[in-house]
């Protein structure tokens, strides 16, 4: 890699993807050996969310068995959980990442051919249905398919397989956003 | 045997939220390296122009696989103390695609939107409200879809268990498959690359 002075205040090429995949699945390993768990994301949406109901209505929240898996036996605030502190960590290692490769900016991710409303759109309703998805299936792209996946689990397999179907089926029709 | 560590009470469970930071700081520093705080950047798997996704998520899959193995193994790291989620066939099949079309509508995972926010990429917050906002409605809707949510239940099992196969027999087939996809994915991006040179 060359750098220019001229350029110093540039963004930075993004790493070589096999380098940051081996990366990311060093620190998965990581948490395999010093938590015997793996990684996650939706969940910890899952217990904010579980924890807001429960803030509006106690009763409403603990007759739910979804928010009460999150909830717990009620002797621990529900975001003091494992998963809400790795999400926390997340937000600061992508923003350390970024910041020191000159990437932090302000703007949206989009084609040339939507608007900026348009995007808008759809980021919030892809994110709708990928918290249907990630729930209906007991986790998302971290804690099922990377997770699962370099564990061998048998339903993370399938479900990753089924990601990349939906994904590429839905692709042609979505086209305009992206290309 | 001496890991994973926590199941072996190396540390508490209070202590086990600071690692839970530093992982995640691991974890979003890696995603964001790899160019997954853009949508464009994640969605562009879906039309073969960029597979760094496929590249990026088999190569953390391969590594993590290989190491669990090998500790394992060599009697370092002991599996049964390690998380494996139940498999609900159906439901995750379903939740699978359901993730899937969320995915190159929105652009993201909620991991990515993560970083995507993080690094100010306003269409990563809109889809982090998405993510709220879905949870809320699965919550809300939840005692129509138990049933299925708890549909075939096969319990913990792994692809060696099911299929009767040695587990080591198994890692070097993820790997010469894994392998097989990269090329694959190397030669459709230079396939693409010439296509849209000839335009």
């Amino acid at each position: 890699m060359t750098v220019h002075s001229s350029d110093d205040f540039a963004p930075k090429p993004y790493w070589n993807p096999y380098l940051a995949g081996i990366g990311l699945g060093l620190v998965l390993l990581a948490s395999f050996v010093i938590m015997g768990r793996g990684l996650g994301a939706s969940g910890a949406f899952s217990s904010a969310v579980a924890w807001g109901v429960q803030r509006v209505s106690p009763e409403h929240a603990n007759s739910n068995p979804f928010y009460a898996e999150y909830l717990g036996d009620g002797t621990t605030n529900p975001l003091k959980d494992w998963l809400v502190f790795e999400v926390i960590g997340v937000f600061i290692g992508g923003f350390i990442s970024a910041k020191l490769a000159h990437r932090v900016k302000g703007k949206l991710e989009k084609g040339p051919r939507i608007s900026n409303r348009g995007r808008l759109l759809y980021a919030f309703l892809g994110g709708g249905m990928m918290a249907i998805g990630a729930k209906l299936a007991r986790g998302c792209t971290s804690g099922q398919a990377l997770t699962g996946g370099a564990l061998l689990n048998l339903g993370s397999w399938a479900f990753m397989i089924s990601v990349f179907i939906g994904g590429y089926a839905l692709a042609y029709i979505m086209r305009r956003q992206w290309l | 045997m001496s890991a994973p560590f926590f199941k072996y009470g190396l540390f508490g469970s209070e202590a086990s939220l600071i690692v839970a930071v530093f992982i995640g700081i691991g974890f979003g520093f890696f995603l964001e390296r790899a160019g997954f705080g853009s949508a464009r950047k994640l969605a562009a798997q879906f039309y073969f122009t960029d597979m760094t996704v496929l590249k990026v998520m088999f190569t953390a899959i391969v590594t993590a696989m290989v190491g669990v193995y090998y500790l394992s193994v060599f009697g370092v790291l002991d599996l049964s103390l390690v998380y494996l989620t139940p498999t609900y066939l159906a439901p995750q099949i379903a939740g699978g695609l359901i993730l899937g079309f969320g995915f190159v509508v929105g652009g993201y995972c909620p991991g990515t939107a993560c970083v995507s926010a993080s690094t100010g990429r306003y269409d990563g917050w809109i889809y982090v409200g998405g993510l709220f906002a879905g949870i809320l409605f699965f919550g809300e809707v939840f005692h129509w879809v138990e049933k299925f949510y708890a549909s075939t239940p096969m319990g913990q099992v792994t692809l060696p268990q099911l299929l009767h196969m040695p587990y080591g027999l198994l890692v070097f087939l993820v790997c010469v498959m894994a392998v097989g996809a990269f090329a694959a994915a190397e030669w459709g991006e230079k396939k693409m690359a010439a296509k849209k040179e000839g335009k």
